[in-house]
């Protein structure tokens, strides 16, 4: 292996050169002969009837080509949009998915939700265009609060009480048990704040139908291209999935809100056949805000019984979960099976018992966004942690230490349905209070007050479950796709290779990852490998990029296609060598024999595959081109221990972190910079929702975030220089020993700063996002 | 969204109320007011071009007096359409008073924005409306001044 590009070096990032010199080519650089322009007309309303729609002045504008209302679309056989993981109910029934017709027919029910688009010559005359679209609405009672949605008027008409589903998970009995036998019982009442993703490039798509193949060609912003074009295909009934091809270019950031299936790539697409023509749209900032899928936002009752030294016997959880108005693509498992789930955290809690109202409101729909269910798990296991500890009079540090699952009980079952393969949660602890100095703590504390301010501390040891996932036990929990992944190696004649996979990059940096793998399995150069994704075209399938998921399971499945590879190379060179392949060994990029001085490089075997003179070809088939499905064992469990340490100001509430130091478990590590570059990343989000981020619908349901002069990004002035590293038990299922990181900043990091703000308060709580006019008013109240 | 105030006008409570009900003199007074008509119901039809932070636009809207209780109190029912820029719509309680320095006129106005307005103006819109309230009763008392 190469030291400087193989398995474990930092290589620089492939990609990086393209996009810091502007020549990345993202959707909207895309343009194609004949191109138009679309613009979306959205709901002013968060609730109402559409009485009627005119769009006769419209259509009058100069440039206007047409403009088009839903019941274009249904009359057309244009299916909606579906929710693909059906959840089940504690009764038994299935959730309740509400019509969600791409383009609102009869009703609105979200500001922003579009009811007409209009396509036009230029984008003016489109921006035109829907503002001279005219409707009558009747406007009806908003539903907005979500601890209250069940309560109040009911929006869709087969939704009573607002509901979607109510489900649960554990043994009910033998928590209540628990609860019954345990000396104390800590209670917390938190909410998980609504954030809105901000990918830095906004969703586009640009859609165009070739008359003369039948085949349309969708370019959009999208995490997984395939399973776009398989939903678009089977559920919207747009075209035959073989006439569609769908191609998502470089992408700027997804974070999850780019995963769904959406109204506007669906409405492109399919009306560029009617209008004869491509059509492009391209979301700016404010339609971003309103139509992007939101994260987070529940309400949840933590309860948990510990014995009075402090170990933990039993964990209640009941959350309600904001859906927003419609179920959108993976809404339904996030606060299901991504959340409760995750409820035993990294400790032997041996009763836990999760249940999970999922609400409809008049707001924009809430689905995945980096973590996924996970961080609301850790937030809800991590506070209720921290809290008891302080109740007991206990060191949070030693309760954690107390009731980790012991490096020695892997695998590990969990009471809520997950196996943890492996860990070792304490080495992760001590490196980060090691780290963290805290033995030095009072000794800040100290400074800290003399000067004035309070300081606190805050820890948070979070688990995850990436790489999501076994196929057939996702299936079996009402998933509608598997979660395997599909990769492609080709070896050219020359003996460089280009790698085909159906993850997809839109800031990891795979490019560079997978061609670091594909360099180091087959001894050569970094530079001769060419990682080819997000091309319905160019890959067989793919399941796409989300939880973590692409290097354990896209990883793995390039992985398994070397083997392959390797293995009929293998089978070559026995012929060349005159011997039989179990008598070949392949290191270092040399094919060898034992009875020959001669290895044979792997260009050369390459070169032969391809010129086959050498081996009989009624027995071996020429050329050198593998595929491999790689379907997980589990998943895998990234875990890690932070630590936050604040410094709150009482006359102005400004929190200043002044130490986060974050040790992951990541198992084995391909590229550590860009995996550090990741929880940076995730760090950061993770801060932007305990300090700054929140999502904020009025009382009528408008949304009064939707700029950036009231929804506050993080910025590099707000966080602190990060101190990250890393311990390792590599994943004992998958062949690489990887786990994943993409969301475990995101995870760990809300827990462990408002851990450290109400250490620093002397508060129970205090909600998110914990800006200073919040902090201040909590000092105030408690003085 | 509730905002109250008053202001002293330096009429008698007849001539300020027969002022407000002139077309031409609201015209006049309501800043960016490009157009004010009254139709022979007694509603008013206004266009009205405003900028709240970024949104920027024309406005054109309906005023209505409700239970008219001359000279002393009305309410104004007030809805108005800008596109894509929003819409709003409200109602205004008016009341009359004759004081020494001629009359004190007291309003409360509750009403709902939405839309872009509503937005990315919601923390601009009401220091907007304040100013286009004080301006619009700078100039009516100006009416009677030197």
């Amino acid at each position: 292996m190469n030291a400087e590009t193989g398995i474990g070096a930092s290589v620089l990032r492939k990609e990086d050169a393209r996009f810091i010199t502007g020549k990345g080519q993202y959707t909207d650089d895309i343009s194609v002969f004949g191109q138009t322009h679309c613009v979306f007309v959205r709901s002013p309303h968060a609730r109402a009837k559409i009485n009627s729609i005119n769009t006769d002045a419209a259509m009058a504008v100069d440039g206007v080509i047409r403009v088009f209302t839903g019941s274009e679309l249904v009359e057309d056989g244009i299916g909606d949009l579906p929710c693909g993981w059906v959840v089940t109910s504690k009764d038994g029934s299935p959730m309740i998915a509400p019509p969600h017709p791409p383009i609102a027919t009869a009703v609105v029910n979200y500001v922003g939700e579009p009811y007409a688009f209009v396509v036009a010559e230029t984008l003016q005359a489109a921006r035109d265009g829907a503002e001279a679209v005219e409707a009558d609405f009747e406007i009806l009672e908003a539903v907005v609060e979500t601890a209250t949605a069940s309560s109040s008027a009911q929006i869709h008409e087969n939704a009573p009480n607002n509901q979607a589903y109510d489900w649960e998970l554990g043994d009910k009995e033998a928590t209540d048990a628990a609860f019954a036998n345990a000396d104390h019982v800590t209670t917390l009442d938190i909410t998980n704040n609504r954030l809105i993703p901000n990918a830095i490039e906004p969703r586009a798509a640009l859609g165009s139908f070739d008359a003369a193949s039948s085949t349309y060609t969708l370019y959009t912003t999208s995490q997984n291209p395939h399973v776009e074009r398989v939903v678009l295909a089977l559920f919207v009934n747009v075209a035959p999935e073989a006439n569609l091809r769908v191609i998502s270019p470089d992408v700027g950031g997804g974070f999850g809100s780019k995963i769904f299936v959406y109204a506007e790539e669906t409405a492109v697409i399919w009306a560029s056949a009617k209008v004869g023509r491509p059509i492009k749209w391209r979301a700016d900032r404010t339609e971003s805000f309103l139509a992007d899928a939101h994260g987070r936002d529940h309400v949840t009752k933590a309860e948990l019984a510990l014995s009075s030294d402090g170990e933990m016997l039993g964990l209640r959880v009941k959350t309600i979960a904001n859906m927003g108005a419609y179920l959108s693509t993976f809404s339904s498992s996030v606060p299901t099976y991504l959340y409760g789930t995750l409820m035993a955290g990294q400790y032997k809690t041996p009763a836990i018992y999760v249940e999970t109202q999922a609400v409809f409101t008049n707001t924009a729909p809430v689905d995945a966004y980096r973590g996924a269910g996970r961080p609301e798990a850790t937030y809800v296991v991590e506070r209720v942690v921290e809290t008891a500890a302080r109740e007991l009079n206990m060191d949070p540090v030693e309760l954690r230490r107390k009731n980790f699952i012991p490096p020695d009980a892997f695998p590990y079952q969990t009471p809520v349905a997950l196996e943890y393969d492996t860990g070792n949660y304490g080495a992760s602890m001590s490196m980060a209070l090691d780290l963290a100095d805290s033995d030095g703590y009072a000794a800040r504390k100290a400074t800290s007050e003399a000067n004035g301010k309070l300081r606190g501390r805050g820890y948070s040891c979070y688990i995850e479950a990436c790489g999501i996932a076994p196929s057939q036990l996702v299936i079996s929990l009402g998933a509608g796709v598997g979660l395997f992944e599909s990769a492609e190696v080709r070896v050219d004649v020359s003996g460089s290779v280009t790698v085909m996979t159906g993850s997809h990059s839109h800031g990891q940096g795979h490019e560079t990852t997978f061609a670091q793998l594909v360099s180091d399995r087959l001894g050569i150069p970094f530079e001769s490998v060419n990682v080819i994704h997000g091309d319905t075209g160019r890959s067989d399938y793919g399941l796409g990029t989300y939880g973590s998921r692409s290097i354990a399971v896209g990883g793995s499945a390039i992985d398994r296609a070397l083997d392959k590879i390797i293995a009929k190379g293998k089978k070559i060179a026995a012929h060349m060598f005159e011997t039989t392949d179990d008598q070949v060994e392949f290191a270092e990029g040399q094919f060898s024999y034992a009875g020959s001085n001669e290895p044979k490089p792997f260009a050369e075997i390459a070169g032969a595959a391809y010129i086959p003179a050498v081996y009989p070809l009624d027995e071996l088939e020429p050329g050198l081109s593998e595929k491999a499905f790689y379907d997980p064992q589990n998943f895998t469990y990234p875990a890690g221990s932070y630590v936050c340490e604040v410094e709150i100001d009482p006359s102005t509430g400004v929190t200043e972190i002044q130490k986060f130091v974050a040790v992951d478990d990541f198992g084995n590590v391909i590229n550590p910079m860009i995996v550090e570059g990741q929880v940076h990343g995730g760090l950061a989000q993770g801060i932007g929702q305990a300090l700054l981020e929140h999502g904020i619908y009025d009382a009528d349901g408008n949304l009064s975030t939707g700029s950036y002069m009231d929804y506050a990004m993080p910025r590099a002035a707000d966080l602190p220089d990060f101190e990250v590293d890393m311990t390792s038990t590599p994943c004992t299922h998958n062949p690489l020993g990887v786990k994943g990181c993409g969301e475990a900043g995101a995870i760990g990091s809300p827990a462990a700063v408002m851990n450290a703000i109400t250490d620093a308060l002397g508060v129970k709580d205090v909600p998110m996002p914990a800006t200073p006019h919040t902090v201040w008013e909590t000092i105030q109240q408690g003085a | 969204m509730e905002e109250s105030g008053e202001f002293v006008i330096p009429a008698s409570p007849q001539e300020v109320w027969d002022a407000l009900q002139k077309p031409d003199i609201l015209k006049e007074c309501i800043d960016g007011c490009e157009e004010m008509t009254i139709t022979d119901d007694g509603v008013f039809a206004c266009v009205v071009a405003i900028k709240v932070g970024p949104v920027k636009a024309r406005f054109t809207g309906t005023v209505s007096i409700v239970e008219p209780n001359p000279p002393h109190s009305y309410f104004l029912d007030v809805s108005a359409r800008g596109g894509g820029a929003g819409f709003g719509s409200g109602r205004a309680e008016v009341k009359l008073q004759e004081v020494a320095e001629g009359t004190c006129l007291t309003y409360h106005v509750k009403g709902t924005i939405g839309g872009k307005l509503a937005q990315i103006g919601t923390r601009l819109f009401q220091s907007f409306s304040r100013k286009m309230t004080r301006t619009f009763f700078d100039r009516f008392s100006h009416r009677w001044m030197g």
